[in-house]
């Protein structure tokens, strides 16, 4: 038993200070961004759950799970999980919350990687993770199991994107001059089995306040115009809202 | 928010808060997955402690004492700060009365 979280958020020195101003600005006009879009997606219904799902990322955070066969662990990053059940630009609102409370309190993660931190799990991971959630919805059934296989597979691809995405920073401003396939080899394995959990987690998850309130559940709007689901005879998804 | 939203929304703070403030004691302490590939390509000495390393909850403990307790508060106090700024900026950055189902 070891509490010893080293947190898998870039520490300060990996990237050179340049890179991380660049990362920090684009960060920094993403949360000004997703402040402005965000009150599209927050009304009194969805607002509580928001601040809520961020309190559970932050834990999830805290949960590093063994890889099987390997020494090393993996954890959460909930960039999915929160972009579906309440909206992308809310998404990118709370994981900056739990990344700046993780940096600022925890010091998990560096204060001037910050940024790359924001730009790897707030930004890239809900932008693709969700991009891809909403590609696969639109193809799969207008079901339950379909919205939870999108958000499965959008979850499982969240992980190397990140990773990958780290990998691309380092090549730019890493700080020891590395060849990038040494870096994105040692990155993409343990990630992809990392992706492994971040799905299960995130379809559990989403899977049970589907169960509840799929009324509340961003990413299932489309549900709610679909006929009742099969085996619901109450028709709960159509008539809560 | 209805009943069965109160419920859901206390349900998942119970759920956050048993996780953070019991399970993470038990949560695996191998290498994560970065820390590892950085120590696999060669690139790990070049991490620096974080201008916070001081800070009284570093490393999700309190004051540096690793036990049960001080781990257990540490991730209850991490829970309570999360929900209380992104619930704080929702509940601001909201369109207010627009919802059908307030109770």
């Amino acid at each position: 038993m070891c509490n010893k979280l080293g947190g898998v958020h870039v520490p300060d020195g990996f990237l050179d200070p340049a890179t991380s101003v660049a990362t920090g600005a684009l960060a920094a006009g993403t949360v000004a961004l997703a402040l402005r879009k965000a009150r599209e997606e927050l009304d009194d219904r969805t607002a509580p759950l928001a601040g809520l799902t961020a309190a559970f990322v932050f834990a999830g955070q805290m949960m590093n799970f063994p890889l099987p066969g390997l020494p090393v662990s993996g954890h959460l990053i909930g960039a999915v999980l929160t972009a579906v059940l309440v909206g992308p630009w809310t998404a990118v609102l709370c994981m900056t919350v739990v990344l700046l409370v993780q940096a600022a309190l925890f010091a998990d993660g560096g204060i001037t990687a910050l940024g790359t931190n924001v730009t790897l799990m707030a930004l890239l991971a809900v932008v693709v993770g969700y991009g891809v959630f909403r590609g696969l919805a639109a193809l799969l059934p207008r079901t339950r199991t379909g919205v939870l296989a999108a958000t499965g597979i959008a979850a499982f691809l969240s992980v190397p994107v990140a990773a990958l995405s780290f990998v691309g920073l380092f090549a730019i401003g890493g700080s020891v001059d590395l060849p990038l396939g040494t870096v994105a080899a040692a990155m993409t394995g343990v990630h992809l089995l990392i992706g492994l959990g971040e799905a299960a987690i995130t379809v559990a998850v989403v899977g049970a306040v589907l169960a509840v309130r799929p009324d509340l559940v961003h990413g299932a709007a489309r549900l709610r115009t679909a006929t009742p689901l099969a085996g619901r005879p109450t028709g709960a998804a159509t008539v809560l809202r | 928010m209805t009943r069965r939203g109160r419920t859901l929304w206390l349900a998942g703070l119970v759920a956050a808060l048993l996780v953070a403030g019991f399970l993470s004691w038990y949560a695996s302490g191998s290498p994560d997955g970065l820390e590892h590939a950085a120590e696999e390509a060669g690139f790990a000495h070049t991490a620096e402690d974080s201008v916070t390393a001081g800070s009284p909850l570093a490393d999700y403990l309190v004051d540096g004492e690793e036990n049960r307790l001080s781990a257990g508060a540490a991730g209850v106090i991490g829970v309570v700060v999360t929900l209380a700024l992104a619930g704080g900026l929702t509940l601001v950055l909201r369109r207010r009365g627009s919802s059908a189902d307030r109770s």
